[in-house]
């Protein structure tokens, strides 16, 4: 199937579904909506022929025909029974989605601060409308398809508001859950604001209960005001049958300090977009990621770390352990604006493969144009050192053992740029359960789908 | 307790051990000296298990055991230890996690229980003692950022708490100060049992002085070819290995 059949599908379930589109949200969100569908149309799904989507084709999971559901449906279980966290020690707010949508039974939070606002999307364009539309759709860049089809097809997600001068001590969680009897596409829209002075911490978790193929579009927006602390872990924990297109744009004010964290332990294809703005001087950003792959997953991780303000820092460091016929690709763009003076950004890729088949293209996009800028970049493709491999087995250590104690010990600096400790100690059991090949991702789950 | 016959190893096409004969008996201290290059660290390595040196002739038995037929980490396991001369750096891999690992793997080989957390913290200050093992270490990775004679240390430390039959000590003095070479000569010698056998490589005869041999043997391109009581020692300091070079080509 080529990408213009692709398009073309598009196209008709824009047309058709276009009631049930528009349904529900406040008239911006359509505008934009009527826009970014036009842009669609002309560029379409991006394929090998677009520079930043030169490691994933993406036509390979859009030709698959998916069910596409335009309206809430209800859920045969209570989520809230079927889904508990186990992240011991570390209590959160937590927020269900279910395939791209607030979920309806979500519980009440209890406690927020005055004023923090956590509800569905469609909510917030009505009830809080001003806010939505000061910040709805301003921090994405259009310069592919997958931004515009989301805003084009998005009709709920969450929307998460912190006023001024507020610290939430409790970590927000949100669990992006996938269940359908049949194929499904998905697309999740959320917007996080975090007003001047305040702080908030989010673990947002992706996870499929159903064993069909799933296909989400999911699209994040952060807005980090002036002298604003956000912390932004992703763990994604799917089956081989999902696909996650998943895009985050943060927007960083002045002071403001954002730590964004994607630990990929699981999926079919997942391609990562991260673009960071950092819009106000003496921002300082932190972008960590890790993949761990196997069988034939993909992995592509595209960021683009924007220095649109004097004075600003960025630190960006992905690392991923590629086994089996995996293939991981990473691009890391960093863009020094003319008048960004004083700017330090600096980004490392490194990979270890354990297998003799799996694939890595790495490549780092530097875009310097200022002066006065302390910029490095380092990208490494390498295998398990075996001077320290046979250090270990010759202590008594097995071989197994070694090799997996190395691999550990590869992934443990990303893990510990993790600062809640809770999570941090989750996070290197879980990568450690995965490494040994023990199914982490299903564990929290009480369905037990794949018993 | 050792028992190599006609050891032949080769890296490559390198030909680097060129028949190789010794015996160690069950409490004996044995000291190999010789020049750089003659191959020393490769028998040691040969010894422990590691993959890059091919055998291509002859035999050794540990405790009448075929040790060649044995991956490294089994020979770990049925007592042989290697310090390294060059111990390697692995960043990321916490100490302590990386002794306990050892030391379990050790047990289960034996087929004992995993020690308690109190127990191996016990057994782990007491080892620290011995050596005077700076504590502060022990939250690094292994050997990351150690000065040269911390590694050293460090090779020690672990001999110490895995209590090897046969320790094999490839220049341990190299890179110690006076009083960490005394330190940790004493700590080998406590260690010592009866039953428990040392090879000791090294060039100096300081070393010596403190880890006294029985037997001494110079190996010189890939093969011992002297060997005599712990008077050699400072007969090689005074003189060096010319006249052992000289005596050979005689024959
Ligand atoms: N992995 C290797 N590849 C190629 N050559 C090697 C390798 N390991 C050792 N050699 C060579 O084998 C020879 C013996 O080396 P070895 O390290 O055993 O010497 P040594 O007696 O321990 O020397 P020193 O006293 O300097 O430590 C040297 O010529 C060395 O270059
Ligand atoms: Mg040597």
């Amino acid at each position: 199937m080529s990408v213009e059949k692709i398009n073309k599908d598009f196209q008709d379930l824009f047309v058709q579904g276009k009631e049930l589109l528009y349904n529900g949200v406040n008239d911006l969100m359509n505008e934009k909506r009527e826009i970014a569908f036009n842009r669609f149309i002309e560029g379409g799904i991006p394929d090998k022929k677009n520079e930043n989507y030169k490691n994933t084709d993406l036509s390979k999971i859009y030709e698959r025909d998916y069910n596409v559901v335009l309206n809430y449906h209800r859920q045969d279980v209570d989520l809230n029974d079927v889904f508990t966290c186990d992240v011991p020690n570390l209590d959160t707010h937590l927020v269900l989605t279910t395939n791209g949508w607030y979920y309806a039974r979500n519980h009440e939070l209890s406690g927020l601060p005055d004023g923090v606002i956590v509800c569905s999307l469609q909510e917030a364009s009505i009830k809080h409308k001003d806010l939505f539309e000061k910040h709805y759709g301003k921090y994405t860049i259009s310069d592919n398809g997958v931004t515009d089809l989301n805003t084009a097809f998005a009709q709920d997600g969450y929307f998460i508001y912190v006023p001024e001068n507020v610290i939430l001590e409790k970590t927000i969680q949100i669990v992006n859950l996938m269940r359908a009897n049949a194929d499904l596409m998905s697309f999740q829209r959320n917007l996080i604001i975090i007003g001047k002075n305040s702080q908030a911490k989010f673990m947002v978790c992706d996870h499929a209960l159903s064993s069909v193929n799933f296909l989400s579009n999911n699209l994040t927006e952060i807005c980090a005001e002036e002298n604003a602390v956000v912390d932004y872990y992703q763990l994604q924990s799917q089956t081989l049958k999902c696909s996650l297109v998943d895009s985050v744009f943060v927007n960083q004010e002045k002071n403001s300090n954002v730590l964004n964290h994607t630990v990929t332990l699981y999926g079919g294809l997942i391609r990562n977009n991260i673009f960071t703005k950092l819009s106000g001087e003496n921002a300082e950003n932190h972008t960590y990621g890790m993949y761990l792959t196997d069988s034939v997953q993909h992995v592509d991780n595209y960021t683009y770390i924007d220095h649109a303000s004097a004075k600003c820092f960025s630190k960006e460091n992905f690392k991923g352990v590629l086994d089996d016929k995996s293939t991981v690709g990473f691009t890391g763009r960093i863009e020094v604006r003319p008048d960004s003076q004083q700017t330090e950004a600096y980004q490392n890729n490194n990979n270890l493969l354990i297998s003799d088949d799996a694939k890595v293209f790495t490549k780092p996009q530097l875009v310097i144009d200022a002066d006065d800028v302390k910029c490095s970049h380092g990208a490494t493709v390498g295998q398990i050192d075996e001077d320290a491999l046979f250090y270990l087995r010759s202590r008594g250590i097995g071989a197994k053992e070694a090799r997996m104690m190395m691999v550990f010990a590869f992934t443990n600096e990303i893990i510990g740029k993790i600062r809640i400790e809770p999570i941090r100690e989750r996070v290197a059991q879980l990568v450690e359960k995965r490494l040994r090949g023990e199914d982490s991702h299903c564990d929290a789950c009480k369905l037990q789908c794949n018993k | 307790m050792l028992e190599i016959k006609d050891l032949h190893a080769k890296v490559g096409d390198k030909e680097i051990l060129k028949g190789v004969n010794l015996v160690v008996k069950p409490g004996e201290v044995h000291a190999i000296m010789g020049p750089n290059g003659a191959g020393k660290s490769t028998l040691s390595s040969v010894l422990a298990g590691r993959e890059v040196f091919d055998v291509t002739k002859g035999e050794v038995h540990f405790q009448g055991k075929d040790l060649l037929a044995l991956p490294a980490e089994d020979r770990a396991r049925e007592g042989v230890f290697m310090s390294f001369q060059y111990p390697v750096e692995i960043p990321g891999v916490n100490t302590v996690n990386f002794l306990k690992t050892a030391v379990n793997e050790h047990r289960k080989y034996k087929g004992l229980e995993p020690l308690a957390a109190g127990a191996f913290l016990k057994l782990m200050r007491e080892k620290q003692a011995l050596v005077e093992m700076d504590a502060k270490l022990m939250n690094r990775s292994v050997n990351e950022g150690f000065s040269g004679g911390e590694k050293k240390k460090n090779e020690i430390f672990q001999m110490a708490m895995l209590e090897p039959k046969l320790s094999i000590l490839d220049e341990t003095d190299s890179g110690l100060d006076i009083d960490a070479l005394r330190i940790v000569s004493q700590g080998v010698n406590t260690l010592k049992t009866p039953e428990t056998s040392t090879i000791v490589i090294t060039h100096y005869q300081r070393l010596l002085d403190y880890i006294v041999p029985d037997v001494v043997h110079v190996l010189y391109d890939g093969r011992i070819v002297k060997t005599a009581g712990r008077e050699l020692v400072a007969e090689l300091e005074e003189k060096g290995y010319d006249w052992i070079k000289k005596e050979l080509e005689e024959h």
